[in-house]
């Protein structure tokens, strides 16, 4: 049913090539606003992770039975009442938390990145691979919201973690910068998110160019062997 | 298509323009060490080092011939106005980080000398004080005078920061009896008085920096460096702004001429609002541009939290640059108005 290569793809897709962050650029609005520190910023990550999944699970099994008109209104419908469980959830778990993120946790129903899995794979594919498809679209959420925030968090006030006892009760936050670390507000602000996200997205930029040109350079060979001549294979 | 301005009309190049802006920066410079010490020149130092620096590792990695467009003194010039607007006994990172955002940030990241949609050195300003916005607001006191290897401990961390060295700017003092609105006083030159902040015509000391920041800009514009446009319509757009606020309360709003006088305004007029990158190219742009700085420089001023308003204004008239271009174009010759627009 699935095999081995379709998942490495799903894979690759979710976490790099199709990175909702940092490729199709979607769902930025929790994306900024969220990421001024890890433990915020990984927490929404998880929360909009599980709905991903369970969404896609559930259109995936109910795909042939939605009319293909009124498909986004349901969609909307079965994204919106997973996400009511996962407020209900944070909200009983994790209450601090819950009052932080605010309006952000109901809002991912309004995230693209919500919508467009399950529009553009889960409504297609079984619910195996929609699992997986949501699992590592997830993950990419995840990784870049959490490196976004750590990246705000240590620049902005030379910590990590901060308000990690809200999830784990006892932890502290680590000071990573020496304490007299002046701090510097702009990454903690709105435009240190836009400015730190540019940098993000330049640099897979520049990585996926780089491995694309490793590519191209391992496929004809080096330069250097035919200009020496010595070697009498031709290929 | 339309050809975009700015067209060529003389022998100016890069190099020699930003020689001379550097040359009209002198008389100010030399004014402004006079009244705090040396560590302006200090700052200056530092700044255009850090500008070099980061220029050349970013021409670098750009593949782009460093020795020749390190030569253009573009960089140096961003340095100084940086130098310039920072206060002088800001702590070496402080001055380092603000260069480091207008050269990397706001002039290589987006495409070098002549394609920056923002003021370097502004966006330099804006940036720390964001930041940093207790660093940014400690300006000397009035008549401190601190040897100069003290003043180089304060710059270089060694030695610790001293709330007493700093006071209140005249646009400090004038902006927080706006505030509290507790004036005893008729007018806030009286005020400024019994602060010992005022001068002859505007804040002692101050006055005659941005007296000499004045002179270097006529001369910027007797070389040809500069048009008059946008340092007149920010002139008078202050002035006019000033002059409103002041004759309907004397009282709470000081008089245009000091307005004129204090803060970053000279240095704002002659040398910021008239860069040839971010501003307008159009005489009548320049004008607009010119107009809506001063103005934004003023509102922001007096009723903004920030110390000065200088690098907002112009800022955000820089975003407007391109679309005031758009539609100041002057028409084209041979033609009818309604013709070249199109």
């Amino acid at each position: 049913m699935m095999n081995k290569d379709t998942f490495k793809t799903i894979a690759a897709d979710g976490l790099w090539r199709q990175n909702t962050g940092l490729v199709q650029i979607l769902g930025l609005c929790p994306l900024l606003a969220i990421s001024v520190n890890t433990v915020n910023a990984v927490m929404l990550a998880l929360a909009t992770l599980i709905v991903i999944v369970m969404s896609n699970v559930a259109i995936a099994l109910l795909r042939r039975l939605i009319p293909h008109e009124i498909r986004i209104p349901v969609f909307i419908l079965v994204v919106a009442s997973l996400v009511t469980v996962v407020d209900l959830l944070f909200n009983a778990w994790f209450n601090e938390l819950y009052v932080i993120l605010g309006i952000f946790i109901p809002l991912i129903v309004t995230n693209c990145v919500v919508l467009a899995r399950v529009e553009a794979f889960a409504s297609k594919n079984p619910p195996l691979a929609s699992a997986f498809d949501g699992i590592f679209m997830g993950l990419g959420v995840l990784w870049t919201l959490a490196l976004l925030g750590v990246l705000r968090e240590l620049i902005g006030n030379g910590v990590l973690l901060s308000g990690i006892d809200m999830v784990m009760p006892g932890a502290h936050a680590l000071q990573i910068l020496p304490e007299d670390y002046p701090g510097f507000l702009l990454a903690a602000l709105p435009p240190g998110a836009f400015i730190m996200l540019g940098c993000l997205i330049a640099g897979k930029n520049w990585l996926s160019e780089r491995g694309k040109r490793k590519a191209k350079e391992r496929q004809t060979p080096p330069v250097s062997r035919r200009a020496t001549g010595e070697s009498p294979v031709t290929s | 298509m339309m050809l975009s301005s700015p067209h060529l009309r003389e022998a100016n190049s890069v190099p020699r323009i930003m020689r001379l802006v550097c040359v009209a920066l002198l008389p100010g410079i030399a004014v402004y060490t006079a009244l705090i010490g040396p560590a302006v020149l200090t700052q200056i130092f530092l700044a255009s080092v850090a500008a070099l620096f980061f220029e050349a590792a970013m021409l670098k990695m750009r593949a782009l011939p460093v020795r020749r467009f390190l030569g253009d003194h573009s960089a140096l010039v961003t340095a100084w106005l940086i130098a310039l607007t920072f206060p002088p006994l800001s702590p070496w990172w402080l001055t380092v980080t603000g260069v480091f955002f207008a050269i990397v940030v706001a002039k290589h990241l987006y495409g070098g000398l002549g394609q920056n949609p923002f003021n370097p050195a502004m966006v330099a300003f804006a940036v720390c004080i964001i930041a940093f916005p207790a660093l940014m607001s400690q300006w000397p006191a009035q008549g401190l005078t601190l040897p100069f290897e003290q003043q180089l401990e304060i710059v270089f961390g060694f030695s610790p920061r001293i709330d007493a060295l700093t006071a209140a700017t005249p646009l400090d003092a004038i902006k927080t009896a706006l505030k509290t609105n507790a004036l005893r006083v008729d007018n806030i030159q009286e005020l400024l008085r019994s602060q010992n902040l005022y001068g002859t015509f505007a804040g002692r000391g101050w006055e005659w920096v941005t007296m000499t920041y004045l002179c270097g800009g006529a001369f910027l514009l007797l070389m040809g460096v500069i048009t008059w446009h946008a340092p007149f319509a920010f002139v008078t757009s202050m002035a006019a702004a000033a002059a409103i606020c002041w004759l309907i309360d004397p009282s709470r709003f000081s008089d245009p001429l000091f307005h004129l006088f204090s803060g970053g305004s000279m240095l704002g007029a002659f040398f910021i609002a008239t860069d040839p990158v971010s501003g307008c190219s159009t005489p009548r742009g320049r004008l607009i541009f010119g107009c809506g700085a001063g103005l934004l420089a003023y509102l922001i001023r007096v009723f903004g939290v920030f110390p000065d308003g200088i690098a907002f204004a112009v800022l955000i008239m820089n975003i407007c640059a391109p679309l005031i271009d758009h539609y100041t174009q002057p028409t084209v010759f041979g033609l009818r108005a309604r013709e070249s627009d199109t």
